[in-house]
Formats: C-alpha cells, structure tokens, sequence
C-alpha cells in the first residue's frame, strides 16, 4: 500500500499551494476559498490559515456539499445514499475569486456539480481550483488550477486522502479498488 | 457506520409507525442541509429534476399541500396538485380507480391527503409510486410529525428526555398519532391533555401520560403543543361549549407560565384564537408556530428527496 504523502509532506505540499495562490491572486484581496464536503473541508481551512499568516488577514472560508447536483443520483436505486450534509457559505461570492478545494481529481464529475451549486450562489468574478491528488481519467474537460501531486492510477486502484480533522490522521494512499461496480 | 440510517427501508412514508429512530434521525439530519437552500439567492436544487410528482388532495389545506409543492419545487420536480373538486372524483371515480389513472402516467411521487384511515395504504399496494401520506384520516400524518421535531430539536437540541405537553382533541387528531409514536421512539416523556371525551383509550400502552388536568400536563415542560378544537368534528358534545374549552384547556399565559422558563409553544395550524390557545401566547415570546412552517418545507424535501433521489452512493471523487 504505498503512501503517496505523509503528514509531513502534506502540510508543505499545502504551504506551496498557499504561496502559488498568493502569486497568482497578487495577494487575498477579493479571495474566499470554499470547500467541497467532506475533505475538502478541513483542507481549506487549513489553506485559510496558511493564507492568513503570509497575508496577514483572514480569507473567508466555506463549505459546499454537492450531494443535490451530483449527476448520478437517480443511477441506481438501491444501495447507500449520500448523506446530504449542510452547505455554509457565509459571505457574499459576488465578484469575488473563489478557491474552491477538493482532495482528489478523478473524473471530473464532482467539480462539476460543485460549479453547478456555486452558480447558484451568486456570480463569482472568477472560480479557481486546488485538489491535493490529481489522479486523472477525467471524464470531463476540467483541470485543476493548483496540484498537490499528480498521480497516475488504474481503474483498478483508488487514492485514499486521509485527512487529521476527520480520520485521525494525514496521508494519502493507493489502494486496491474494492469489488463493486465498474 | 454503527446503526445510523444511510436510506429508508420502505419505498413509501405512510407513517412514523414505520420508521425506526435512526431513520427518523436521517430524516432531521437531511433536512437541517435542505432548510439552508431557503436562505440562497436561488432556492432551487437539481436533485429530483426529470421526477414527477403527483399532489392528490381529498381534503382542503392549504398549508400542507403549499408546503409540499414549494418542497417540491425547491428539489426541480415536476409537480401538479389536483384539487378533487374540479377533478374527476365528483364524476363518482373511486380512489382506487383515480390512482390507477394517475399511476399509468408514471409518476415517481404521489402525495395523498384522505379524510379516511388507511387511504395511503390501500395506494401503496396498488402503485409503484412512492406514497407520501399527507394526512389520512384520523391515522397519520407523519411529514408534520418530523417537522414538530425538527423544530424541537431546532430549538432544545435534543428530543430524549424533554417533557412533551400535547394539549386539545386527541381523539381525532392524527397529528397527535404521529407525534407521539415519534416522541416516544426518540425518548421523549409525552403528556396528553384533554377533556376525558377527547381522549382516546390506551394511551398508556403507548408510553404516554394521560391527564385531563392541564396543570399537570404543563408543569415543568419543556415543549407546549396545542391541537386544533376541529370545529367540524365537534357535533358530538365532547364538551359544553368552545368558551367552557378556552376557559379549562385554552393555553393561556398563566398556565404557560408553569412550564419551564424556556418552553417553546408550538401549534400545527390552523388556529383558532380564544378557544385553544390565546392570541398573547399564539403571538408569544415562546410561540414557535411560524417555525414549524417553515421548517415544514425542509422536512418535506428531505423526505421527498430521500424516498427519490437516492442513488448509489459512488465512493470516488
């Protein structure tokens, strides 16, 4: 089971993320991250207060579950369904440039969906994106702004982000797939 | 995952009879995410878009059925509501026939109100439609049950162990069937009150407190529920008159003022002012009535959207 990054190289990798961010944006001015529940969660406010101490304010933080926009919804009516969580963006996203975060890019489905739930919220002067893992077999033109590490994978495979907030710990890893649908 | 409910087991809400606690708590815990697309700009969501929705009412509401089309709405369903007084029905259509006609349609969704016990079952063996009870009879009425808890819960943080007051015709009400099935599955300790007319048998069996004494029913609670006197059910001399009512069980601020401090006083509507409750306590510091109908919209999407939009849960991002 390798491990992708540890503690460790997950903080770093997200101080250099924070910094490009800073580069690219010149500074926090107009910026607010927002989050895509679960793990982008916890990453971007860990984002926001990495921000916060290079620009010396607070970045408005949020946090969107994409349960409601996802587009396999009706796909099958057996099995779990998702767990619709609360969506908290406490601010106005109107001309604002939204960060939105995820932890892996995979087909590119969930973005869309969060893009989707966004647009709805207002019109953002612009939506840029960070994901800690890009594992690519996107199944839609969609591209991340900011890379934690790119990773190859096979179908047969899954990437793991395991983030302190929420599983006890950090690190991301390749796994197995478990048997289910193809 | 321990015991939490992921989905609901049955393909219909017919009644709190039929859910478990972990399910009605999936029921709240998705309804606290629906009540904040009310607060957004655009308060719709995709969810259930390309399902239909039929609402079939055979008794006059405007609160519930307004309620069910705007959760309807909300969650980007096609939705029609027939009112059984330009429909088909005064042509002499039974239910059963009326719903085969709607089900070759092919709806995902019927939402059925029915002045007779029983109606929502009867539709659920005949359609493959997901029924929805909106009321039936004296029965159920299960959507207002859950949204009477989600604004309890709102409000105390918790439904185990707060005294629950319910005060007026218990004997008709299916709002009271259904809250006290739900209250006492959740842990609640849930008193009664009504004259003995109104007061239906075996409430003990039940887990509930039966009392005729009001104070008794009040003292130290933490949660008020009036019921409507229904005015149209009342030939039967339950009671002498409507201002004998008000002047023994009407809620009024003194005997509010035996409840806990923070006591929350909730009604399901509609109101009638000076004979279960008086205007100064409907219009209260405590009166959380306005809530309830408000939260009534989120509880209802949450249950449309779990009985049909559940999908298969894709582990990958």
């Amino acid at each position: 089971m390798p491990v992708l990054m540890d503690r460790e190289r997950m903080s770093r990798t997200l101080t250099r993320i924070a910094h490009e961010i800073i580069e690219r944006n010149r500074g926090v001015d107009d910026l607010a991250l927002v989050g895509v529940r679960t793990r982008g969660v916890p990453i971007a406010r860990r984002l926001a207060a990495t921000l916060g101490e290079i620009a010396g304010r607070e970045v408005p933080t949020g946090a969107l579950d994409i349960t409601l926009y996802r587009d396999d919804l009706m796909m099958n009516a057996v099995g779990p369904q998702p767990i619709v969580r609360r969506t908290e963006i406490p601010f106005s996203i109107d001309a604002t440039h939204i960060v939105l975060v995820d932890d892996v890019l995979f087909t590119g489905r969930t973005i869309r969906a969060a893009l989707d739930a966004l647009i709805d919220f207002g019109r953002p002067q612009s939506i840029q994106l960070v994901v800690l893992v890009d594992r690519g077999h996107r199944e839609l033109p969609i591209k991340a702004d900011y890379v934690g590490k790119n990773v190859p994978t096979s179908l047969r495979e899954t990437v793991q982000v395991r983030i302190e907030e929420i599983d006890g710990r950090d690190e991301v890893v390749i796994e197995p797939a478990e048997k289910g649908p193809a | 995952m321990s015991d939490a409910a992921t989905r609901l087991r049955g393909k219909d809400l017919l009644g709190i009879a039929d859910l478990t606690a972990a399910e009605i708590t999936l029921v709240l815990d998705t309804a606290e995410a629906m009540k904040e697309i009310a607060s957004r700009p655009i308060k719709k969501v995709p969810a259930l878009r390309g399902k239909t929705v039929v609402n079939l009412f055979y008794e006059p509401s405007t609160r519930t059925r307004t309620s069910f089309e705007i959760a309807e709405k909300r969650l980007s369903a096609d939705t029609l509501s027939i009112a059984i007084a330009s429909s088909s029905v005064v042509k002499g259509e039974t239910l059963v026939d009326t719903a085969l006609n709607l089900e070759a349609m092919a709806p995902d969704i019927i939402v059925l109100r029915h002045g007779s016990s029983g109606a929502c079952h009867l539709l659920s063996r005949i359609c493959r439609a997901a029924i929805v009870n909106a009321g039936d009879g004296m029965h159920e009425h299960p959507t207002q049950g859950l949204l009477d808890a989600f604004t309890i819960r709102e409000r105390k943080g918790r439904l185990a162990g707060l005294k629950v007051a319910i005060v007026g015709d218990l004997l008709h009400s299916r709002v009271f069937r259904s809250n006290i099935l739900l209250l006492t599955k959740m842990g609640a300790d849930v008193w009664g009150c009504g004259p003995p007319t109104l007061l239906p048998p075996g409430l003990e069996q039940l887990g509930v407190h039966p009392t005729s004494r009001v104070e008794e029913a009040v003292r130290d609670a933490d949660v008020v529920m009036m019921l409507r006197i229904q005015l149209e059910r009342m030939q039967g001399g339950f009671f002498p008159s409507l201002r004998e009512y008000f002047n023994v069980f009407g809620m009024t601020p003194e005997r509010v003022a035996l409840a806990k401090p923070d006591a929350i006083i909730m009604h399901p509507g509609p109101m009638n002012r000076g004979v279960e409750i008086a205007s100064e306590v409907a219009d209260g510091p405590g009166s959380v009535i306005l809530d309830q109908v408000a939260n009534g919209v989120a509880v209802r999407m949450a249950v449309l959207f779990l009985l049909a939009g559940g999908g298969e849960h894709v582990a990958a991002a």
